[in-house]
């Protein structure tokens, strides 16, 4: 059995998809999800092969939902998004279904996966380009079992960690599978600076520019941290600041 | 080519070919009375050189725009003084310039006919500044008129397109497609409100007032289309006073503003949410209040002043040309949208 579960806010959008689903025997939806935090839920319960999920949802949409996923399973978009916008994920899922979408458009999506399946291509989907507007004012991250929404502004600072980077906030810090270009590029520019290829700061949290050595500068924030600023970091914060 | 030319430097070159041309006769006219040649040049650089001089003040102290008997006066009164002058002034300078007794005696001779001739010119001159002026306002309050229809065409687009969220459209096509298979009679219900909604919405005129009675119908079919969406998540309740309901407000105001509490309500929260609508007549306004539940925490203070709400304002701006009919603030975990319709008359 081939295991799947249905993500989208409006009941009406799962059940046609339930009911295109009627005809594929092996196929067994285990659940329904009205949001990505029950989605989330489910899929770590579950385990499904497959999961067909909206993009506009209540508190996270669907793109933050799947990077709350370590091992996300293969997804079909179902969204109302034009194509324009959906270009930018295009790539990363399986295929896109552009609501209302008929049984032959269902049918063509479902047959080239299940023909598809044996070689298993998973793309990470976390580091797609795409961004939603709601994606520049907040960061959506796990702390255990517990989903939190930060808004940007209460982001002191971002830092390189491996293949994570450490979103450092009021209420300590986060770990998020992304890199630091993701969020140099996602970030209000003229809010967030990267100082440096390991770091990017929030200006708001900025008090004073330290000289370290000769050419190497330190920038104090509010809390205490202190962040190493490279030449060109030191360069660009300058110009962000207009000195 | 010539349109490039700016236009007060074609205006100079025309009043320069002009004096010249008229120099010309002058000069020939003198030498008919059997003077010189060096006199007649002389006295017809003199003569068009104030000329042109007075021309030069009435067009400097010349008000554009409709005639009225003020400027009328002010126009024949001030070439005749002009005129006047300037004959005297050329006087002065040609019988400095040629002093010979001969032509003094010409000069005294011509007199009158001198100062009608300089009369002439100056009226003439001023006739035709003005109306080339008032051409000129003519074609560019034309060109405004255009840009300005222009303008306002393009916004009209842009409203409808803001209306017309093919967002929008394309879940609630997609829940009709859901109904079509189980409950067919459903579908067909929804088919005619997002009909009724849609025809509604392109037959309304931008600056046209209607009754509040008339935008909560149309409001109706909104709410209708997106509980079907939405299912038992959202809920919404309309109170209006009786004295309200004939009030009258701009067609399509209350759409966008529902519109921005429903997905502030429904995409901010993961309960089930009330939209509460109320209406009552406060002095001479129309008071509108949208109540919807968010998180405070998680919202972006920015996220309230969305663009639907700021097309709202701007519409209330341009129709009333009062600014801050619309005002948001939060209380708890309801975020509040107020407007304030003043009533004519």
């Amino acid at each position: 059995m081939i295991k799947t579960i249905l993500i989208d806010d409006e009941p009406l959008a799962r059940s046609i998809v339930r009911e295109y689903l009627q005809g594929y025997s092996e196929i067994e939806i285990l659940q329904e999800c009205g949001n990505g935090f029950e989605g989330v839920k489910a899929i770590s319960e579950h385990q499904p092969d497959l999961i067909f999920l909206d993009i506009q949802m209540p508190k996270i949409n669907g793109f933050e939902m799947l990077e709350l996923i370590e091992q996300p399973p293969a997804v079909i978009f179902t969204t109302a998004f034009d194509e324009y916008a959906i270009k930018a994920f295009e790539a990363h899922a399986i295929d896109y279904l552009l609501k209302p979408f008929s049984k032959e458009r269902f049918d063509k999506a479902m047959h080239a996966w299940l023909a598809n399946r044996g070689n298993k291509v998973t793309a990470p989907l976390a580091e797609s380009i795409s961004t939603q507007p709601e994606e520049h004012s907040r960061i959506v991250v796990k702390k255990g079992n517990n989903i939190v929404i930060v808004p940007v502004q209460q982001i002191h600072f971002i830092e390189a960690y491996d293949d994570y980077v450490k979103i450092h906030t009021t209420d300590g810090f986060y770990l998020k599978k992304k890199t630091m270009s993701f969020y140099e590029n996602a970030l209000d520019a003229t809010k967030f600076v990267r100082v440096h290829r390991s770091y990017i700061m929030n200006l708001q949290e900025l008090t004073r520019i330290e000289p370290l050595a000769k050419d190497s500068y330190l920038a104090l924030l509010k809390n205490g941290a202190k962040i190493p600023l490279s030449q060109t970091g030191y360069g660009k914060l300058k110009t962000v600041l207009g000195i | 080519m010539f349109k490039s030319i700016p236009f007060a430097l074609k205006v100079g070159i025309s009043y320069l070919v002009w004096a010249i041309f008229c120099g010309v006769c002058q000069a020939l006219t003198i030498l008919r009375f059997g003077f010189r040649w060096n006199e007649a040049v002389t006295d017809a650089i003199a003569t068009q050189t104030l000329i042109a001089l007075a021309c030069f003040i009435v067009n400097k102290t010349l008000r554009l725009g409709l005639p009225t008997t003020k400027k009328i006066i002010q126009a024949l009164i001030q070439p005749l003084g002009l005129a006047g002058l300037g004959v005297m002034a050329q006087e002065c300078l040609i019988v400095e310039l040629i002093k010979t007794t001969d032509y003094e005696v010409f000069f005294a001779n011509s007199y009158p006919i001198r100062l009608f001739y300089n009369l002439l010119m100056i009226l003439l001159i001023s006739i035709i500044t003005w109306f080339w002026g008032y051409f000129r306002d003519q074609q560019e309050s034309i060109s405004r008129k255009e840009d300005a229809e222009r303008l306002s065409r393009e916004a009209e687009l842009a409203n409808l397109r803001q209306q017309l969220q093919p967002h929008f459209l394309f879940n609630s096509l997609n829940s009709i497609s859901a109904l079509v298979g189980s409950q067919p009679e459903r579908a067909r219900a929804m088919i005619q409100q997002l009909s009724d909604f849609l025809r509604g919405t392109l037959k309304k005129d931008d600056k046209q007032l209607i009754t509040l009675t008339e935008e909560l119908a149309h409001l109706q079919l909104y709410l209708d289309i997106e509980k079907v969406r939405f299912g038992h998540r959202l809920e919404t309740a309309i109170h209006a006073s009786d004295e309200s309901l004939s009030l009258a407000l701009p067609s399509l105001l209350l759409q966008p503003i529902v519109e921005n509490a429903i997905k502030f309500g429904l995409y901010d929260t993961l309960d089930e949410i009330e939209i509460d609508l109320s209406a009552r007549k406060e002095n001479n306004y129309l008071i509108v209040e949208v109540k919807n539940p968010f998180d405070p925490t998680t919202a972006s203070p920015k996220k309230g002043t969305g663009f639907g709400l700021q097309s709202v304002d701007r519409r209330l701006f341009l129709v009333y040309g009062q600014s801050s009919l619309l005002t948001i603030k939060q209380d708890g975990n309801t975020f509040i949208t107020t407007l304030k319709i003043p009533q004519l008359a």
